[in-house]
């Protein structure tokens, strides 16, 4: 285990997050807000954090998986302690737990809040809470990357930990060429998207921070209402950026070089959008009653089916009211997330494709003993290693969520309340049914502190978070 | 550059590995995925698994945006077929391994012309070549010439009795007014480009320039000249035994090959007439012994076991055997060997990426103003010697040496002018269409103006 390297690393990362204080303190500044100072001070907290790895300067820069999945999850749990303080210190968010919650659920881009009405937060801590969405959703790692000159050897372990996925490759020979190429796709697209909110008489603010919710498919707004009070066409806007933002980025690097083909022929892309027309012609016909027009049943039906299987958590209406039948799809769909590659959260279609196909060859294989077949994925033959990966990972993902929900159930709510809030947690969607519809203020200081560790663990892919608890990661060989 | 290595097994591997740190966008390309695994963990490199012969493969590699296509696998045929459809989808350059000796002979240059290759590269040709020089002059740990033989570079180890122990470089050229430089001295793990002033200590690895014959003169004065060896034993008959053998056998040296392979001694007795081969283990001591190891000029250990190599010829050395070689193919094996006293270590695989780099960096300034035209890898790599060719609009044309602002750790060895080699003093000047000979140590040059300091 090379330490220093670990430690100087995560202080790079800090140093990143120090920037986007900064700039949060600038946006708070221009509204002659006091948090702006309290911003301001974090961000001078993150910095000397930054200047202290420094002097960890390691010798010898061997980076081996192990040291980059620890850096990772380090890194992001000290993000999301220097990233609670603004919150604590402005002291616009009661207790430091809450705080943390508050940024672990930013920068997981899960948009589980605890506090009660956010009209009344100041526009900094609103800005800043938003803009953790942003980095988190493609995450900060990649974000240093792609601003280091060089990247390491050896840095595809990181890489690979930040994006989710079963199978990652890069869209260039070079790591941090990469790095920068999906920035730019990110930025781009969170461009377009402020953009056409403007265009749709959403004000600057807002725009820019509800453009950072969906990009990041987080869900952090500035209205208790999340996005119901705003037009139809903004409510549109919305859905389609969401659908986009839990595509597969490479998808997009290929219609930037131009080669459309090879975007289109993405199976993965074609059961996503299956899946959601589903979804949404299910939930229609089982809501329509209850909307004046067919276009209003229409749009809160996608929107909501949108907002919960991109994992963003945005809605224009409230599920709670729903038939039963729409509440467990949207609770599936929960389970599902976007695609591998993209800033969603959840099992990822991909993964659910595999489990799938695996499944179907097993069932085969119990008809004709004798058979051999060959899973594929994309056109190409899906290796066994792949494929163990797959199931060993769902079998985790199903024994946290399970661990999750059992001390969930701790508290004094229903088992609806209590499941929905795990599962929406976990996958880094953000609403629930029940007492946790609104917001998560009602639980204990233990839930909480459980859930953010939940949400971290969902964001990472469990496995970087886990290696952090075994002695082995931590032994000096 | 964007370059395609297709092919990782040890040559394709330490290729990507220098590539990667000159800073190329590299592909790698192998049938086995978990090479590419390894690949793509170990370097920043991007992977693709499958035939390097597969059109669909060498699309999702990228092939119509690549500079060079590289081929390194095992196979000469998969190499020359997969270098003809890159070219034909786009790449800019090929380069294959072709190493059978059936391919290596005049055919080559008509299969070269046909296939469009920008290179055929021979890995154990090439190291039959570094051997073939060693062997030439014995004295010397590594041998590499430049522009046509004119000039030569030649590393040698300073024995304890040696008579330079001790000496500074003024005194050493006052006392033996030899015409040659020493030009990078490696001390330990350290590699130094020494002045006037810098003292030589036994055990060093000295770097030597010098033109033509300059050298032997030297090593005269020294005493530690050695007679080119005459009678050569080479254990194992690899494929390097066989060029090495050849090329030993055309200039007029008896060659003795001790192989355990029937059917590989059947085969070498029929392409190498005038050689003696040995059928039998020559792992065994009695029997190495039984052929007169003992009185041979020179011991070649070319098996394909690094291991084996370096065991036996630490036995032969004890013999006193004149001059012992092992080829090593490990890094941490040759480190290790030297250790124990083995000095004279070849790798193929490093000599092919000397000549791949040296090819890429050659295209990448091809529009500037100075050539590469040689690039070697000195000291174990940790200094490097390149031979420029210099352009009209040198910066720094007509301008004395000792005016220069020269870098830190750079030495400007040599200047070929109209064929005529020279050590350059102070007061020489570079003109153009010059060759430069320049030494540098931990950096890495693209162009000659990169040996000036910066603003």
């Amino acid at each position: 285990m090379n330490y220093r390297m670990v430690l100087y690393t995560t202080g790079k990362i800090i140093g990143a997050e120090a920037v986007c204080l900064l700039v949060s303190a600038l946006v708070s500044l221009l509204y002659w807000e006091i948090s702006g100072v309290w911003l301001l001070v974090s961000a001078l907290i993150g910095g000397l954090l930054w200047l202290a790895s420094r002097f960890f300067k390691p010798e010898d820069e061997i980076f081996f998986a192990k040291e980059g999945l620890v850096t990772v999850s380090l890194s992001w749990l000290v993000l999301s302690l220097v990233g609670a303080l603004p919150f604590y210190l402005s002291k616009e968010i009661p207790g430091f737990i809450n705080c943390f919650f508050e940024t672990a659920s930013g920068l997981s881009t899960t948009g589980a809040s605890v506090v009660e009405n956010v009209e009344l937060l100041s526009r900094g801590i609103l800005f800043w809470r938003s803009l953790t969405h942003w980095i988190g959703g493609m995450g900060v790692l990649v974000l240093v990357m792609a601003v280091a000159p060089s990247a390491p050897g050896r840095s595809m372990h990181m890489l690979r930990a930040e994006m989710p996925g079963p199978v990652i490759g890069k869209l260039v020979p070079k790591a941090s060429t990469t790095a920068r190429l999906l920035y730019v796709i990110y930025i781009g697209l969170t461009f377009v998207l402020v953009l056409l909110l403007l265009c749709g008489g959403m004000p600057v603010f807002d725009s820019v921070v509800h453009a950072f919710g969906t990009a990041g498919t987080g869900g952090f707004g500035v209205k208790a209402d999340s996005l119901a009070s705003y037009s139809p066409y903004l409510q549109w806007v919305i859905t389609a950026f969401m659908v986009i933002f839990g595509i597969n980025f490479n998808l997009f690097y290929f219609i930037l070089i131009r080669k459309f083909s090879a975007a289109l022929k993405s199976t993965e892309l074609w059961v996503y959008v299956g899946i959601i027309l589903t979804a949404v012609v299910a939930i229609f016909c089982n809501t329509f009653f209850m909307y004046s027009s067919w276009e209003e049943g229409v749009r809160h039906a996608s929107f909501q089916v949108a907002a919960i299987i991109s994992t963003t958590g945005y809605s224009t209406t409230d599920m709670n009211v729903w038939p039963t039948f729409s509440k467990a799809v949207l609770l599936l769909l929960m389970f599902m997330g976007g695609c591998a590659g993209s800033t969603a959260g959840g099992l990822k279609v991909s993964r659910f494709m595999l489990l799938c196909k695996e499944a179907r060859t097993r069932i085969w294989h119990v008809l004709h003993p004798r058979t051999v077949k060959t899973v594929k994925f994309e056109g190409k033959a899906v290796e066994n290693e792949t494929l163990y990966g797959v199931s060993s990972y769902f079998s985790l993902y199903v024994f946290c969520l399970m661990t999750l929900f059992l001390i969930l159930c701790l508290e004094p709510f229903d088992i609806e309340t209590n499941f929905s809030a795990a599962v929406s947690i976990f996958n880094n969607v953000g609403p629930a049914y029940g007492a946790a519809s609104l917001n998560y203020g009602a639980y204990s200081w233990f839930s909480k502190l459980c859930m953010a560790f939940a949400m971290l663990l969902g964001r990472l892919e469990i496995y970087p978070m886990l290696i952090l608890f075994m002695p082995a990661a931590w032994s000096k060989k | 550059m964007n370059i395609i290595v297709a092919g990782c097994g040890k040559i394709g591997a330490t290729i990507v590995q220098s590539l990667v740190a000159e800073g190329h966008d590299v592909t790698v390309m192998d049938i086995n995925s978990a090479v590419i695994e390894e690949m793509t963990n170990l370097y920043d490199v991007m992977g693709a698994c499958g035939n390097c012969a597969d059109c669909d493969t060498l699309k999702e590699a990228g092939i119509e945006e690549t500079d060079v296509f590289v081929a390194v696998s095992d196979s000469d045929e998969l190499n020359m077929l997969s270098c003809f459809l890159a070219r034909r989808m786009g790449a800019k350059h090929t380069i294959a391994r072709i190493r059978k000796p059936e391919y290596n002979d005049s055919d080559l240059v008509f299969l070269r012309q046909q296939l469009n290759l920008s290179m055929a590269i021979n890995p154990e040709m090439l190291a039959a070549q570094e051997l073939y020089n060693i062997l030439k002059f014995p004295a010397a740990v590594k041998i590499e010439t430049f522009s046509r033989r004119n000039f030569e570079m030649i590393e040698v180890r300073l024995s304890p009795e040696s008579p330079l122990d001790g000496l500074n470089l003024i005194t050493m050229r006052e006392k033996y007014k030899a015409q040659v430089l020493v030009c990078a001295v490696q001390r330990e793990n350290d590699v130094f480009i020494p002045d006037g002033s810098f003292v030589l200590r036994a055990g060093d690895k000295l770097g030597i320039t010098a033109t033509q014959g300059e050298v032997m003169k030297f090593f005269k004065a020294l005493n530690v000249y050695q007679k080119q060896a005459k009678d050569i034993t080479i254990l194992g008959g690899s494929r390097t035994a066989y060029y090495l053998a050849q090329m030993l056998v055309e200039g007029g040296s008896s060659v003795k090959i001790v192989e355990q392979d029937a059917e590989v001694c059947q085969y070498l007795s029929q392409d190498i007439p005038k050689a003696t081969i040995i059928h039998g283990d020559g792992a065994r001591q009695e029997l190495l012994l039984e052929e007169g190891i003992k009185d041979t000029g020179a011991f070649v250990a070319l098996t394909g076991m690094d291991e084996e190599n370096i065991l036996i010829s630490i036995f032969v050395s004890s013999l006193d055997v004149p001059k012992v070689i092992a080829k090593v193919n490990k890094e941490e094996l040759s480190a290790l060997a030297e250790n124990l006293g083995l000095d004279t270590i070849v790798s193929p695989k490093k000599i092919i990426s000397d000549v791949l780099v040296r090819y890429v960096r050659a295209l990448d300034n091809s529009s500037s103003s100075s050539n590469i035209e040689t690039l070697y890898h000195l000291m174990d790599g940790k200094a490097e010697a390149i031979e420029f060719r210099v352009s009209a609009d040198f910066e720094h044309l007509n301008v004395p040496i000792k005016d220069m602002d020269l870098k830190d750790d750079i030495i400007i060895a040599g200047i070929i002018r109209e064929r005529k080699p020279m050590i350059p003093s102070g007061n020489d000047v570079i003109l153009p269409d010059d060759r430069v000979i320049v030494i540098a140590a931990d950096q890495r040059l693209q162009e000659l103006s990169d040996i000036m300091k910066k603003g």
